[in-house]
């Protein structure tokens, strides 16, 4: 750490070095681009993971703050801060040229926030439209609605950006055409069978292989982080659920940890383990979910109900645990709501053989089956550097031989206590993040059966006040969920309310990457390829 | 020896004495009759055959998915296609603006003609051949292939890029696979030396195709099962309408009946195709007869031989079920590489191994004359 | 017709809630005149069209995960003929709207909606769609699908379970065997 900080004084000699949870940099907005690309490029430690990009608005300046951390040891941390000079014309230079999933990162900031970036070649608005009056998540944001009447005519899709470049160091408007003017370009989604929700890829086919696609989103964006900032923590809970509904528990052991972080709240053993036995069950329904959609995304339909019907048994404990299936309301701040019900052992210890038993049985049905090999052999490679590049974690980036499991190198919880495996691969193709989910699935088995037998007694959720107020400061969260890394991220000024809430979702990884690895693939490999990345849309527009 | 005064359950019969009957009328008119009464019976017999193929899927899917499909619609959901077609009849036929329009309306017809007119073709049972042409087998691979024309046009016609290239796809798809279905076929031609339906299943009488060739026969069987399948789109071989892909392919844009046309001739066809592979492959109507079991041969003569042309073909059909229900979709690539790499290659070199086979007296009726 | 005469097969008559908006729809029907000779003939085309409802899933979020639960194996919708679910609109029955509708997709779902051949109907899932949900004091949420097309049918929850999705499919059908085809004035 000291010798980072060394080579941050020696780049920027006046940034602001705080030593807080996490090793914060405050630097002006001209020289961040700068700082960054030291970090990264430095040997011993290259800083090339950017974890998060979050545009804050801090009252009187409209900042942005990058927690950038290293691949070779994910639980490294430094953020770094800065704010645009200008309020009413907030400029900063893009990092889109060191880190590739700044890209859609930076263009929600700017549709959400209005920070421009410069030399970013795209600065269309992400999740909104483009004709949006304001930025809502300024805090002079005007939520009336007259000004953004809900429209139900059609609009002409425009593909033509507009962006601010840096041509001989003055700063130059201009446009730029997506696709060139004879392509033939097919909307795929955002109503369409394959896209694992409502994202909207516009694809220009030569035949049937792509030349180029164009990622749309915001078709379920709903505002959550501004929501956010006027409900109280424990309000705030049920829209994590909601974001990545497949980890929604994992999700909401995600805040609920960020929260208990910054209030010091020592949460109970018993807790514990039952919230990584219940995220361990997410995970595994999750997985059975993705291997469900993507074999049906390959076209076989009966391999998809094959998973469906696993996935109910975990359900179903689910259910009768607390009431809920899909999205179970189970995490609280301090602990868990409900505790485990007289025969839940008895129920989970009969699930792990019958899982085991099905694994086998998809092996036999799917894996080896000579179409589905050719589907997903070779198919939608990333290299490793590709994959750090785009932020890719989860078991995509771990199928690509990047170990990123934050359960394994920032241990949370009662990981550190369990002993499991982080599965590896190095293929970097569909068929290496098939494999990699089914084997998840197995690890999560392993861990589940040994905690199942020792859930210590005592009480399942710690005292906390009636109104959970957070002292000033940020505070950040990284947790693992199905689909890759989850982080939270929540600027308090001492409110029960947050001033910043910002997720940074796995998903939104995953589908920036999807223009680099399809190009050139097949269509019908496109949609192969949606599967194997099993992203799920409502966490990337929020 | 078998006694001719059983199969009082054939219906050889009934057009027998509807032949004596009309006898006393003008030819003309004995011939437009005849031909209004076949056509409405081949008519209704396609619709039913659909009916009950829809249903039979619904059912054979749910069974391979662990799930009871339909079951509240009459005893055991068996009406549930009748109540479809009820709703497809009265749904709505959209007008759409900048369609070609004309195309648009001739495309399901195509489609479904061309599967009407293969299916009159089909030798059902003893007499139950609408027309016994020479050279039946020309004239089914001949007529199938009008089908595609009816997806092509549907697929242009739409202007709509999905549908678009769901045709495409399925044109270069139907072209390849139309050379492996058809020799194949001819493979069985050499076999017997005739293209007469009703003269290849009176020689299979003692022993089927398939196994008087033994070998070629089964890879021609096989490969026409396969090429079959990829004809009509069905089995992992449904690119053209690629659900998870193209939404529904090139019949994206069609609704209610004209989209019913598609629905039906894509089962009809599948039934189709198992019917000829019945036919020329594994006896057709024919009973299973032994030489020399003149108990056994007996009994099995007392059943009808529509049941055995019918129960032959649900076999076959059931096998494709089984094939569509289990593996995922190929992709174009793959699909074209199957067919040119390795089916037409083999299909020629079966070809020539099936002249050798019948030249030099190696197929099982040559080698065991006493037995077959 | 009266409502006690619709019958639905496997769960009794008197199981079923919400009666008041159906006696309604019965009540606006009569007034528009009943033709007595297409009664009958009004009662097939029903039967068939309430035990074939294609459905179109527009799933935008978490209830879309719900509905594949009700279309796998252990709720199985098929056995209502449900099964045939139908990615282009022109040959869909009904519309399943699962999940929140913002303002980005608001034509999208009403291009989709006028894209769908009669008779049409449109199933709502889970509090967003109904109501906006939780998200409803959101800058781009639509408070409701019904601001936008007419809906038949709401399954209120947080996703709805299956059962509830199955319940709400069967008071549609309920619904469709009380039309009139051929005997009301209005078409």
């Amino acid at each position: 750490m000291e010798k980072i900080k060394k080579l941050i004084l020696d780049t920027v000699k006046d940034a602001v070095i705080e030593e807080k949870q996490i090793l914060t940099v405050t630097v002006s907005w001209d020289k961040l681009h700068l700082l960054a690309k030291t970090l990264k490029d430095n040997a011993e430690l290259p800083f090339d993971f950017l974890v998060m990009l979050t545009g804050v608005d801090r009252g009187e300046t409209l900042g942005v703050n990058y927690l950038i951390s290293s691949s070779t040891d994910i639980s490294v941390e430094v953020i770094l801060k800065t704010d645009a000079a200008d309020r009413e014309n907030p400029l900063i230079y893009t990092v889109t040229d060191l880190y590739e999933t700044a890209h859609l990162n930076e263009r929600e900031a700017f549709a959400l926030l209005g920070i421009r970036f410069i030399n970013n070649p795209d600065m269309r608005r992400f999740f909104l439209n483009s004709d949006w009056t304001g930025f809502p998540l300024r805090k002079d944001y005007d939520p009336n609605p007259e000004l953004n009447p809900v429209s139900i005519e059609s609009k002409e899709i425009i593909d033509i950006t507009p962006r601010i470049m840096e041509v001989d160091g003055k700063l130059v408007e201009d446009t730029a055409n997506i696709f060139e003017a004879d392509d033939y370009i097919i909307n795929i989604g955002p109503q369409h069978p394959s896209t694992h929700g409502v994202m909207h890829f516009r694809t220009a086919l030569d035949g049937e292989i792509i030349k180029k696609i164009d990622v749309h989103s915001g078709y379920i964006h709903r505002g959550i982080e501004k929501l956010s900032e006027n409900l109280t923590y424990p309000q705030i809970l049920h829209f994590t659920d909601r974001l990545d509904y497949l980890s929604a528990n994992i999700n909401r052991h995600g805040l609920c940890m960020c929260v208990e972080k910054a209030g010091e709240i020592e949460v109970p053993e018993r807790a514990q383990y039952i919230r990584v036995i219940m995220d361990e069950l997410q995970r595994i329904s999750s997985h059975l979910l993705a291997w469900a959609a993507m074999t049906n995304d390959l076209g076989a339909t009966t391999a998809f109900i094959y998973g469906m019907r696993e996935r109910e048994h975990i359900l179903e404990i689910f259910d009768k645990t607390c009431g809920g299936r899909l999205i179970i309301n189970q995490n609280v701040i301090g602990g868990v709501m409900f505790d485990i019900y007289n025969e839940f052992q008895q129920d989970v210890k009969a699930f792990i053989p019958y899982m085991r038993e099905k694994l086998k049985e998809y092996d036999r049905f799917f894996s080896h089956n000579v179409i589905a090999l050719g589907r997903m052999i070779g198919i939608g490679n990333m290299t490793k550097e590709e994959t750090i590049s785009y932020a890719v974690t989860g078991p995509a980036g771990r199928a690509s031989g990047w170990s990123c499991d934050i359960r394994k190198h920032q241990p949370y919880s009662i990981y550190g206590q369990v002993d499991f495996k982080e599965v590896i691969r190095t293929e970097g193709d569909s068929y290496a993040r098939y494999l990699n989910r089914l084997d998840e699935i197995e690890e999560s088995l392993h861990i589940i059966e040994q905690l199942i037998d020792n859930i210590p007694a005592g009480e399942i959720c710690a005292k906390t006040k009636a109104i959970i107020k957070l002292p000033v400061g940020e505070f950040y969260q990284r947790i693992e969920t199905a689909k890759g890394e989850f982080g939270v991220f929540i600027e308090s000024r001492g409110e029960k309310q947050p001033w910043r809430l910002k997720f940074r979702s796995p998903s939104m990884a995953l589908v920036s990457i999807m223009p680099l690895i399809c190009k050139d693939e097949k269509l019908s490999d496109f949609i192969g390829i949606g599967g194997s990345m099993d992203y799920v849309i409502p966490d990337i527009d929020r | 020896m078998i006694l001719n005064y059983s199969q009082p359950l054939e219906l050889d019969g009934v057009s027998k004495a509807l032949d004596t009957s009309l006898s006393a009328l003008p030819d003309f008119w004995r011939i437009l009759i005849e031909c209004v009464l076949v056509g409405v019976v081949i008519l209704t017999t396609y619709a039913v055959i659909a009916l009950i193929l829809i249903y039979a899927e619904r059912k054979i899917t749910a069974f391979f998915q662990a799930r009871y499909g339909p079951n509240r619609v009459g005893k055991w959901g068996l009406l549930q296609s009748v109540a479809d077609t009820i709703k497809i009849l009265l749904k709505e036929i959209i007008r759409i603006n900048n369609v070609d329009r004309f195309l648009f309306f001739a495309a399901p017809f195509f489609m479904v003609c061309a599967s009407v007119m293969t299916f009159g073709a089909i030798a059902f049972g003893k007499g139950l051949l609408a027309v016994d042409f020479n050279i039946g087998v020309l004239y089914v691979t001949a007529v199938s292939s009008l089908g595609i024309i009816g997806v092509l046009l549907a697929g242009w016609s739409s202007n709509n890029k999905y549908s678009m290239i769901g045709a495409m796809r399925s044109g270069a798809q139907f072209v390849s696979y139309e050379l492996s279905a058809g020799f194949a076929l001819m493979t069985i031609v050499v076999l017997t030396g005739t293209m007469q339906f009703s003269e290849m299943i009176e020689k299979q009488q003692y022993c089927w195709n398939i196994f008087n060739g033994h070998i070629s026969s089964m890879i021609a069987f096989v490969i026409y099962i396969i090429s079959g399948h990829a004809e009509t789109n069905r089995g992992p071989f449904d690119l053209p309408e690629a659900e998870s892909e193209l939404t529904a392919g090139y019949h994206t844009e069609y609704s209610g009946i004209q989209f019913g046309f598609y629905y039906l001739a894509e089962y009809l066809n599948m039934f189709i195709i198992a019917g000829i592979a019945t036919t020329v492959f594994l006896g057709g109507y024919m009973p299973i007869q032994v030489h020399g079991w003149e108990g056994f041969n007996q009994v099995m003569n007392y059943i009808p031989s529509y049941v055995w042309f019918f129960s032959k073909t649900g076999v076959l059909i059931f096998l494709s079920l089984w094939v569509r229900w289990s593996f995922p979709r190929l992709r174009i690539d793959q699909l074209l590489a199957l067919e040119w790499k390795y089916l037409l290659p083999i299909n020629l070199v079966n070809i020539v191994v099936m002249v050798i086979l019948v030249l030099t007296g190696l197929t099982l009726t040559d080698l065991f004359p006493s037995l077959f | 017709m009266e409502l006690k005469n619709v019958k639905i097969k496997g769960i009794a008559n008197e199981d079923f809630n919400d009666n008041e908006y159906l006696e309604d729809y019965i009540k606006q029907i009569e007034a528009s005149g009943v033709n007595l000779v297409f009664g009958k003939l009004d009662e097939l085309i029903n039967w068939g069209r309430s035990n074939s409802l294609w459905p179109l899933i527009y799933a935008t979020s978490c209830c879309g995960i719900e509905f594949m639960a009700t279309a796998a194996a252990h709720n199985d919708f098929s056995r209502f003929g449900y099964e045939v679910t139908r990615n282009s609109p022109r040959q869909a029955d009904m519309m399943i709207v699962c999940g929140t509708l913002v303002h980005k997709m608001a034509p999208l779902i009403k291009r989709v909606y006028d894209q769908m051949a009669e008779p049409k109907y449109v199933v709502v899932m889970g509090a967003c769609a109904i109501s906006g949900g939780p998200f409803i004091n959101s800058y781009h949420v639509v408070p409701g699908i019904d601001t936008i097309i007419p809906v038949d049918v709401y399954v209120p929850g947080c996703p709805p379970r299956p059962e509830s999705l199955l319940y709400g499919l069967m008071q549609l059908q309920r619904k469709v065997k009380l039309e009139k085809f051929l005997g009301n004035k209005q078409r």
